[in-house]
């Protein structure tokens, strides 16, 4: 059967044959390196496209529509635009923390498709500590952001970073305890194995309400943790004109635009792993019949219907919405989502623990 | 390498919001002096449009004037020319046939539901929410097309003259404003549940910038502004106008005197202008829509006032005439000039986050600041 495991297992053997194991590797390395970027650049572009067109179909316009059919090649000119324009660095700026902040959310966004499973058995790296490593790798994003808010020389970006940093660092809380959820319920820290303790029901139905609740407080804290609205503060740009990448423009621009959407993706990606089983279908328990008809759809379908079907949610969110003023936004991450969390997560071994889970 | 510039002694941060930002709507420049993200001060600086149109004026006829003042407050330049119009009249002490009374009032209340829809959305995009500006726009569209048709303009229309209004209703007039009317109490509720409704915004709004009543008469805050804070100010009550004390509307007044109050009596009063056309617009009664005047209009030596409730406050409008064919001095007391003067005292010691939201919940239009 066609599948993205069989491919990457054929291309392995086909390698294997022709070249000795060193090259073998190295081979596979840099194709693995490709394929990130090349994912890393059409997920731009296709993120870019859907944000604009589900906010044009929510404020009841017809978003871009000129270049391509359905103006859907509108993101690629504009790429190209950007790609060609002057990147300005400013006099007063520190040349070389402003030019390196962008690369340092680009190489963060790249890291986090390394343990994403986008199809059955197809993995860059199935690490033993896949949900710890995402953890651990988004938080550097927010280094960027500070640099470049410090970097840049200017007050509405200091503002901006200064306002990132405190969100980011403190959202990253709930979003942590929500995914300690599933580890405690699926005991492994890996995404393969979590994906494959849902073969019999994803987790947000096993779960019980427990689990639902960590759905939401992910969904929340990850929101906030990308920078989107009604948590774009760090952007806010109807205060801050357009916080800490105000002083960017062109290509260094365009890598922190990239990599807030490939940002959205990921955590999606992760979200739907977590709580919707990631590439694995919609099974109900011991119903054989239904679970093989639903095997026929090919995994990466599911994972990308589940992660975009999160995207849209995301991006529902942030058009429909006001945003937060940024005392209200940490009173709800330290005053309710981390209490809610914390005291979930105490539920929620004690469900693991006397299996009440099904 | 960073300099200490843009500091103040004490060690506060100065940060300049204008005259080009996305939240002053205009040319507005702001200087606030900031705590961290807590504002200590709010400076507004004047100017940036500045067209001396006062002085422009003075140097028009009694019948050119009025064209100038729809750059003033261009949201409601209808108002604007009905005030100037209404001033000079009185110096003339000419009746206005009730036909042009009944189009004037009209042409005002169509003028102001499309301002506050205009504010509305504006103000929710100030707090970050794009869609509800879209959904505003629609509406406000289909307002800017009966005046296309009728006053032949979308924006400054010039349409009231002295003596009466320009020309005769287009004749598909009342039909579109029905329609338009339809519309909106179709689509009223889409406001409630995409805004008005929703907890991020009651947060953002309740008890924020807290006008009390006291400081509103004060400042000289007019219009929703002042109602906010309870203090009746509608010159249409207060100072009936052309057959405005004939029909049936309440002022709005709210208590609150925070930016949820301001915002409560902006969405109240579009549903009293409403009330207003839907009395007016199946009795629109037979007959001129101008008086005869002469062509060359001298106004008698003396002085005179008149004022008018825009969409925004009371905008009078003062004449001096030396009994020539321009006025000798001319000066408009603007609602927008007293509203923003506020702006220090009720921010102070709120987030910046919070000021984008109540220069919202003001409505400034910076043009009929500066003049």
């Amino acid at each position: 059967m066609w599948s993205f495991s069989n491919i990457a297992n054929n291309i392995h053997a086909w390698l294997g044959n022709n070249f000795n194991p060193t090259m073998t590797l190295v081979i596979e390395m840099v194709l693995a390196g490709v394929a990130v970027i090349g994912l890393f650049a059409g997920l731009g572009l296709v993120l870019v496209i859907m944000e604009r067109k589900v906010s044009a179909w929510m404020q009841i316009r017809l978003g871009p529509n000129r270049v391509g059919p359905k103006g859907m090649l509108q993101s690629l000119a504009d790429t190209i635009k950007l790609i060609v324009k002057e990147g300005l660095t400013p006099d007063g700026a520190d040349k070389f923390l402003f030019n390196l902040a962008p690369f340092i959310a680009m190489i963060v966004a790249m890291l986090l498709m390394a343990p994403i499973a986008f199809a059955k058995d197809f993995q860059l790296w199935d690490l033993n500590i896949g949900v710890l490593f995402v953890s651990a790798v988004s938080s550097i994003m927010v280094i960027s952001i500070l640099m470049a808010g410090w970097a840049s020389n200017n007050k509405y970006s200091l503002m901006g970073a200064m306002r990132s940093g405190a969100q980011i660092v403190s959202y990253e809380l709930s979003a942590g305890l929500s995914i300690l959820t599933i580890v405690v319920l699926s005991g492994s820290l890996s995404v393969s194995d979590i994906i494959y303790s849902q073969a019999d029901g994803w987790w947000i139905f096993k779960g019980h309400i427990p689990v639902l609740i960590a759905f939401v407080t992910f969904i929340i804290a990850v929101t906030a943790e990308t920078n989107r609205a009604p948590f774009d503060l760090a952007e806010a740009e109807s205060e801050l004109t357009a916080g800490f990448h105000t002083e960017y423009s062109g290509m260094k621009f365009a890598l922190f635009f990239l990599a807030e959407y490939v940002n959205v993706f990921i955590v999606c990606a992760i979200g739907a792993t977590l709580f919707l089983g990631g590439w694995m279908p919609f099974h109900i328990g011991s119903w054989e019949g239904f679970n093989q008809v639903m095997d026929y759809i090919p995994s990466s379908i599911w994972f990308f219907g589940k992660t975009f079907f999160l995207i849209f949610v995301i991006m529902w969110f942030r058009w429909t919405f006001p945003r937060l003023r940024i005392d209200q936004l940490l009173n709800l991450e330290w005053k309710y989502l981390l209490p809610i969390s914390m005291i979930n997560l105490l539920i929620v071994t004690a469900m693991a623990i006397l299996k009440w889970h099904f | 390498m960073f300099e200490e510039v843009g500091t103040t002694p004490e060690g506060d941060m100065i940060i300049n919001v204008g005259p080009q930002h996305p939240a002053t709507h205009g040319v507005l420049h702001l200087v606030i002096t900031l705590n961290g993200e807590t504002i200590k001060k709010v400076e507004p600086h004047l100017g940036y449009i500045h067209r001396s149109i006062e002085k422009m004026c003075e140097s028009l006829s009694y019948r050119q004037f009025i064209y100038v003042t729809s750059r003033m407050d261009y949201l409601s330049a209808h108002m604007n020319n009905h005030a100037c119009a209404m001033c000079v009249e009185k110096g003339l002490q000419v009746e206005i046939p009730p036909r042009a009374q009944v189009i004037r009032v009209l042409m005002s209340e169509l003028t102001r539901i499309a301002s506050h829809e205009l504010w509305w959305g504006a103000m929710a995009m100030d707090l970050g929410a794009f869609t509800p500006f879209f959904h505003a726009f629609r509406e406000r569209e289909s307002i800017n097309d009966i005046m296309e048709e009728t006053c032949g303009a979308r924006l400054t229309m010039n349409y009231m003259v002295p003596g009466g209004v320009m020309h005769d209703l287009h004749p598909n007039f009342q039909q579109r404003v029905k329609a338009f009317m339809k519309l909106y109490k179709k689509k009223i509720h889409e406001y409630d549940e995409m805004v008005t409704g929703n907890i991020i915004f009651q947060n953002r709004m309740k008890n924020v910038g807290v006008l009390s009543a006291n400081d509103a008469i004060s400042y000289g805050c007019t219009g929703p502004t002042a109602r906010g804070s309870g203090v009746s100010s509608d010159i249409r009550k207060l100072y009936p106008y052309e057959i405005y004390n004939t029909l049936e509307f309440d002022e709005v007044l709210e208590t609150g005197g925070d930016s949820f109050a301001r915002y409560m009596v902006r969405i109240r009063e579009m549903q009293q202008s409403i009330r207003i056309i839907e009395q007016l617009i199946d009795n629109i009664p037979e007959g001129d829509f101008q008086t005869k005047t002469k062509a060359v209009l001298k106004l008698p030596k003396g002085e005179f006032y008149s004022r008018v409730e825009t969409a925004r406050g009371e905008l009078g409008v003062y004449i001096v005439s030396e009994g020539g064919t321009t006025p000798y001095r001319i000066k408009f007391r603007s609602p927008g000039f007293s509203n923003l003067s506020v702006l220090n005292h009720i921010s102070k010691g709120s987030k910046l986050g919070d000021l984008v939201a109540m220069m919202g919940t003001l409505d400034l239009v910076i043009p009929d600041i500066d003049r």
